[in-house]
C-alpha cells in the first residue's frame, strides 16, 4: 500500500463559525511534493472547501506563504520528505486577521508599503526626461541595495516578528526594508519623505532586533539587517541636527 | 465579513528557541545596567575615605556578592558575544562591489576586545 502522510489544517468558515478548528486530511506521501503539492491534492479530491492562496509554484509570487509547524515558510518550497513520517501542521501565517481558512488579510500590510513610497523619487526639477536618457548607476552602486531589492512580498517576515503579533501598528520588517532599498539607491532622492514614515513612532524603534524576519526570509532580503541600518542613518540624522543645527542635512 | 484575530500567548517567547534566546538576550541588559550601576557605587564609597570602601571590599568577599558576580559575568558575556556577532549586519563594509566578510567585521570586534581585556589585566594585575 503507497505510503500517506497527515495534514492537519487550520480551518476557519464565518459563515458557520466563529472560533476555528483544525482538520486533518490523509495525502499520499511523495517523495517530490512540496506542502502545496498536498494541499492542492485535498482542494482536487478530498475537500473543494478548503480555501488558500497559491500561484507560481516556484517562489517567485510570494502568495502561498503559510505557518508550516508553527514556522513561516513558502509552501511551495518546502517538501513533505522532511517531515515525514509525521504530521504536518498548517495555519495562515501568524500576525494577521485571517478571513478564510488559510487566507488572511493583507490591507494593512498594502497600506504600510504604500506609506513607504516604494520607488524612485526625483526632486523637483532634476528628472531626467526620457530624451535625456536613464539615470547611470556603477555596479557598486548597484551592489549595496540590491540584496534589498529581492523581496516578493511574500509577508514570512511579518509572521515571523513578534513586534508585528502583538502590535501591529508597527511598520514591520519588509515595508521598511523596500524603504531602506530606495533610500541606499544612488539614482533616487526621496529619503526625506520616506524618513518620516521609517522614523517614526511606528517605524524603526520598535524594531528589538529578534532577527527572525531574516531568518524565514525566503530570498534572502535581511530585513533585520535593513532596519538596524535605518537606525543607524536616523540616529547619525539627530546628532547631526543638534550638534551642526546650521548645517543642512544631506 | 467577519475575520478572526488570532490572540498572541504571553508565553510565546517559550515555543521557539530563537525567540527564548531573543529574551535572554534582552534579560542581560538589565545586568549590563546593574553593574554600571554596581561600578557607580564603588566609585563613590572610594570618595567617602578608606573605612568606607575597605567595609564595602569586605562585602564583596561573601560568597553571595561572589555568586552574583559570577551570574552577572555569564550574563554579560552572553550579551557580549550575541551582539559582536550581530554588528557585522548593521557595520556593512564594501570594497568596490565586494562586500567585506562579516566574519571579518565581527572578529575585528573580538580582537578588540581582547586586546582592551589584556590592558585591563596588566593594569589590575601587573601594576
Amino acid at each position: 500500500m503507497a505510503e500517506t502522510m497527515q495534514l492537519e489544517i487550520f480551518r476557519y468558515r464565518p459563515e458557520k463559525e466563529s472560533v476555528p478548528s483544525f482538520q486533518t486530511y490523509e495525502v499520499p506521501f511523495r517523495e517530490d511534493w512540496v506542502v502545496l503539492d498536498a494541499i492542492n491534492y485535498i482542494k482536487d479530491e478530498i475537500d473543494g472547501t478548503l480555501s488558500y492562496r497559491w500561484s507560481c509554484q516556484m517562489g517567485v509570487c510570494g502568495s502561498c506563504g503559510m505557518m508550516v509547524n508553527g514556522v513561516p515558510k513558502l509552501s511551495c518550497a518546502v517538501f513533505l520528505k522532511d517531515y515525514h513520517p509525521n504530521k504536518i501542521r498548517i495555519e495562515p501565517l501568524t500576525g494577521f486577521p485571517v478571513e478564510r481558512d488559510l487566507i488572511f488579510e493583507m490591507n494593512d500590510f498594502m497600506t504600510k508599503l504604500k506609506e513607504m513610497q516604494p520607488y524612485i523619487i526625483r526632486k523637483e526639477g532634476e528628472e531626467r526626461s526620457l530624451e535625456e536618457g536613464e539615470y547611470i548607476q556603477s555596479p557598486a552602486e548597484l551592489a549595496h541595495f540590491k540584496q534589498y531589492s529581492m523581496c516578493i512580498n511574500c509577508m514570512l517576515c511579518y509572521a515571523a516578528c513578534p513586534v508585528y503579533a502583538l502590535d501591529s501598528t508597527f511598520i514591520g520588517p519588509a515595508a521598511i526594508a523596500l524603504g531602506q532599498r530606495y533610500n541606499m539607491d544612488s539614482r533616487d532622492q526621496g529619503r526625506d519623505a520616506r524618513q518620516e514614515v521609517i522614523a517614526s513612532h511606528d517605524g524603526i524603534w520598535e524594531c528589538t532586533f529578534v532577527g527572525e524576519c531574516s531568518a524565514v526570509c525566503p530570498k534572502h532580503v535581511d530585513p533585520a539587517a535593513a532596519i538596524q541600518r535605518a537606525k543607524v542613518s536616523s540616529t547619525v540624522d539627530w546628532f547631526k541636527d543638534v550638534l551642526i543645527p546650521w548645517g543642512k542635512k544631506k | 465579513m467577519s475575520t478572526y484575530h488570532r490572540p498572541v500567548s504571553n508565553t510565546w517567547w517559550l515555543k521557539q528557541k530563537s525567540y527564548f534566546l531573543f529574551m535572554i538576550r534582552e534579560l542581560t541588559s538589565v545586568f549590563v545596567a546593574g553593574y554600571c550601576i554596581f561600578l557607580l557605587v564603588l566609585v563613590y564609597k572610594l570618595t567617602q575615605g578608606a573605612d568606607a570602601y575597605g567595609n564595602f571590599m569586605a562585602a564583596l568577599k561573601l560568597p553571595i556578592s561572589v555568586a552574583l558576580h559570577l551570574i552577572t559575568l555569564i550574563f554579560v558575556l552572553y550579551h557580549t558575544i550575541t551582539w559582536f556577532n550581530l554588528t557585522p549586519k548593521i557595520l556593512v563594509l564594501y570594497r568596490g562591489e565586494d562586500r567585506i566578510p562579516q566574519g571579518l567585521v565581527a572578529a575585528t570586534f573580538y580582537a578588540g576586545w581582547v586586546v582592551v581585556s589584556i590592558i585591563v589585566a596588566w593594569l589590575v594585575l601587573g601594576v
